[in-house]
């Protein structure tokens, strides 16, 4: 693979990696923000209220970084993968511009008045508002999940004279055989690193021994949702990876390191070290059987191996072994402190028990965590296409030389680094005071527009 | 419904109209963006920001609209513009980020707080230098083979590419100084109307300098522009410039509030038409037309359903949200 297109690749990711981490919190916060205040308006108790306000200035500051990374996004299509716009242009084009006309509708639109406008427009308009956000974040999700799983799993185009991919259904295009999987396993994802986020802040502060009603409560949701939505998770997981076996079985040989065919029964290999270049996964530790039982609910289904496929067709095996098993590891921890914390339930010891607050403030980073390695599980998992055995990566690529990509990569590495290290670091700054009764009705008394055009004064 | 032949001018006009409301809104609060050094103590910095601190993010979303439609639409053009324009796209985009975050972080750090003012000042004024450096990139030409772009990665540096970055800029800075002049009392808008005098002066000498230049680049847009009969309906667009730049420094001497903005909006106006008398039916200049370019009507057809029921309604809160902060930005801002 010539080294343009490799930078590329790295900046695609690069910029990705930041990306997702921000639209993930969004989503999930929209939706606990909504949750709260419903909780606030059938209760009308306080700590709701105030618990409403904590995140929703968090919320603001994700948003924002949300909007600016993602405009990234949208122009590298056309700047590093011009072949692939003009080829997939008339598919991927249209659903990302919906993705743009409903983020801008509703959450654009509605994010001001969540913000601004709680002592102006009446509880219910204003939780009518609080709403259309959450559901604009899922709106997103829907739309740019739709055309990822497109690339993924096409289906309903045909192609022209020109060598685009031209659509046939817009149906068959939007619930392409992986959208369903990979919308509902992206959302748990979401729902799951926001509860950890907030398990975690909230772990912080009955650490420092800050255990308000505030404090008690976001640690108690946090839980619930861990304790739920850990195992949903992990059940979804696996439909997306049976899912994934029909449609993209390269991609399931690669990330189980499979590289030879196994006639009667596959092993599970736990760990090793996959040498693409000999074939073969080095110092493997396995257990006999297991994939195919997991895989195929067989212990002797034959499963086929790398080798039955073209040596051009494999995708880098190491990346993707390693960021699966970072991803499932995670998340069978994330399933330990959900149980943990129901036995710490059982007992009363909830917000008593140090080494489940310091178990929860440890885990607080790990969804993001799992979230990113998750989407190179899935992305580098299609290489070496763009679109799924239709389009290859090295046919995709904008006509670039080396130097500019790599200087593009550099600088954006700069200011990546900068400006969002930064927004982390006044974020950590507003979770490290504890939220408490009273919280201030406005995000700042100073101006605050991560984004939104209908502002305070509007409303 | 829409006939297929009709889609492909109804999709170019909704381009065009998305990346004109773009250049108008986000433009004036890229000027103040610019003009943020003239600006020195925190209470006259705070009343600037407060001025566009409600809508900047709400103009800056048409951009996206802007990239995002020209690549569903016309992704043949956007797949060859991109790659062309890549150093310029890219440095706006950086100077988006950082001005855009500069709104929020400013207010979040006393210690910091210059840092993100000169971050405010930079990005502004690059993402407005590198957006006029990309249209004339495109003025002078790109060279395509098949469905690529084929020309290296410096081609959009020329002398008239900076010409029209620098016209740009002040073009934005002037928009900026008189959205000032509209929104601010005393002495802070007697000094917008100094830096407006100025502004409008380079942008009148900006715009004299980009029109002289473009017929020389290429025969099409002299043809374009003299050719007879053309030429008189063509004249009319100059001589209306030659009017409202006029005006403008006269209502700028007789201390008007309101006509300098939308004076400067008119020049905006004027200039984007001449640009379009330049170029059409080309979206990339001498060699890739609308119809060329264009995504089969089915893709088209398919976006247009959400279109025209959602950019209505963006453009109803969006006239709703300025109406609402009409009048002078207090001290305090509008809280």
């Amino acid at each position: 693979m010539p080294a343009a297109i490799l930078l590329a690749r790295a900046q695609f990711a690069f910029t990705m990696a930041f990306h997702i981490v921000f639209p993930a919190i969004s989503i999930g916060l929209a939706s606990y923000l909504a949750v709260l205040e419903g909780l606030w308006l059938v209760t009308a108790r306080d700590t709701y209220l105030n618990l409403y306000k904590y995140w929703l200035r968090i919320f603001a500051t994700v948003f924002g970084m949300g909007v600016v990374s993602g405009l990234v996004m949208s122009y590298q299509f056309g700047s590093n993968w011009s072949a692939f716009a003009d080829k997939a242009g008339p598919i991927i084009g249209p659903l990302m511009a919906y993705e743009v006309l409903t983020a801008f509708f509703l959450e654009a639109g509605f994010l001001g008045i969540m913000l601004f406008g709680l002592t102006r427009v009446g509880k219910t308009l204003h939780y009518i508002a609080t709403l259309a956000v959450a559901g604009g974040t899922l709106a997103s999700a829907f739309w740019i999940l739709a055309a990822n799983s497109w690339m993924q799993t096409p289906a309903g185009f045909g192609t022209n004279a020109a060598g685009q991919f031209i659509p046939l259904s817009w149906l068959e295009i939007i619930f392409n055989p992986s959208f369903p999987y990979r919308l509902v396993h992206m959302v748990l994802a979401a729902y799951l690193s926001t509860a950890l986020i907030v398990g975690s802040v909230a772990a912080f502060h009955l650490l420092r021994r800050h255990d308000t009603p505030e404090v008690k409560r976001m640690f108690s949701m946090a839980l619930w949702m861990a304790a739920v939505v850990a195992p949903m998770q992990i059940i979804a997981g696996d439909l997306h990876g049976l899912n994934t076996l029909e449609h993209q079985p390269v991609k399931i040989m690669a990330l189980e390191g499979h590289f030879d065919s196994s006639p009667h029964g596959a092993p599970l290999i736990l760990f090793g070290l996959p040498d693409q270049a000999a074939g073969r996964v080095r110092a493997a530790i396995e257990i006999p059987l297991l994939s195919s039982l997991i895989l195929k609910h067989d212990l002797h289904a034959p499963l086929a191996g790398l080798n039955s496929v073209p040596r051009a067709d494999w995708p880098p095996v190491a990346v993707i072994f390693w960021t699966f098993r970072i991803m499932v590891g995670l998340g069978f921890a994330m399933l330990a402190l959900g149980i943990t914390s129901l036995i710490a339930r059982a007992r009363g010891s909830l917000y008593t028990s140090r080494t489940l607050q310091r178990a929860a403030l440890f885990m607080g980073p790990a969804g993001i965590c799992a979230v990113i390695a998750g989407w190179f599980t899935t992305e580098v998992g299609r290489q070496p296409f763009t679109i799924y055995h239709l389009l290859r990566t090295v046919d995709s690529a904008s006509p670039l030389a080396a130097p500019a990509v790599a200087s593009s990569l550099a600088a954006f590495a700069l200011v990546y680094f900068t400006v969002f290290g930064a927004g982390a670091f006044y974020i950590l700054r507003m979770m490290r005071s504890p939220p408490h009764a009273g919280e201030p009705a406005n995000p700042e008394p100073v101006p605050q527009r991560s984004a939104g055009i209908v502002p305070q004064g509007l409303v | 419904m829409v006939p297929d032949a009709a889609l492909n001018i109804v999709w170019a006009l909704i381009v065009a109209l998305a990346v004109f409301a773009y250049i108008v809104m986000d433009g004036f609060d890229l000027g103040i963006g610019i003009l943020f050094p003239m600006f020195h103590d925190e209470h006259e910095r705070g009343t600037v920001m407060n001025t566009i601190a409600p809508v900047w993010d709400g103009n800056e979303t048409w951009l996206i609209l802007g990239g995002g439609g020209l690549m569903a639409a016309f992704p043949l053009a956007y797949a060859i513009l991109m790659p062309a324009l890549y150093t310029p796209v890219i440095a706006m985009l950086l100077g988006l980020i950082f001005r855009g975050v500069a709104f929020e972080f400013r207010w979040r750090t006393q210690r910091a707080r210059k840092f993100w003012d000169g971050a405010f000042f930079a990005g502004s004024t690059l993402a407005a230098f590198m957006q006029g450096v990309a249209l004339g990139a495109i003025l002078q030409g790109i060279r395509v083979e098949g469905r690529h772009y084929a020309g290296g990665w410096w081609d959009w540096l020329s002398p008239f590419s900076i010409l029209t970055g620098a016209a740009l800029m002040a073009g934005y800075a002037t928009l900026g100084a008189s959205w000032l002049i509209l929104k601010t009392e005393s002495e802070l808008q007697q000094r917008a109307y100094r830096i407006a005098l100025r502004c409008g002066l380079a942008l009148v000498i900006g715009i004299a300098g980009v029109s002289l230049a473009t017929p020389m680049l290429h025969s099409q847009y002299a043809q374009r522009w003299f050719q007879w009969p053309n030429v008189l309906l063509s004249a009319q667009v100059p001589l209306l410039v030659l009017i409202a730049a006029v005006l403008f420094f006269f209502a700028l001497k007789h201390h008007w509030e309101r006509a300098p903005f939308f004076l400067t909006l008119g020049l905006f106006t004027l200039s984007y038409v001449g640009l379009g008398i330049s170029v059409y039916p080309y979206l990339v200049p001498q060699s890739i037309t609308i119809a060329a370019a264009a995504a089969p009507a089915s893709s088209q057809r398919f976006m247009l359903v959400g279109t025209v029921v959602l950019i209505p309604i963006i453009i109803g809160y969006t006239v709703h949200a300025y109406w609402v902060f009409r009048g002078k930005v207090g001290t305090e801002g509008y809280h």
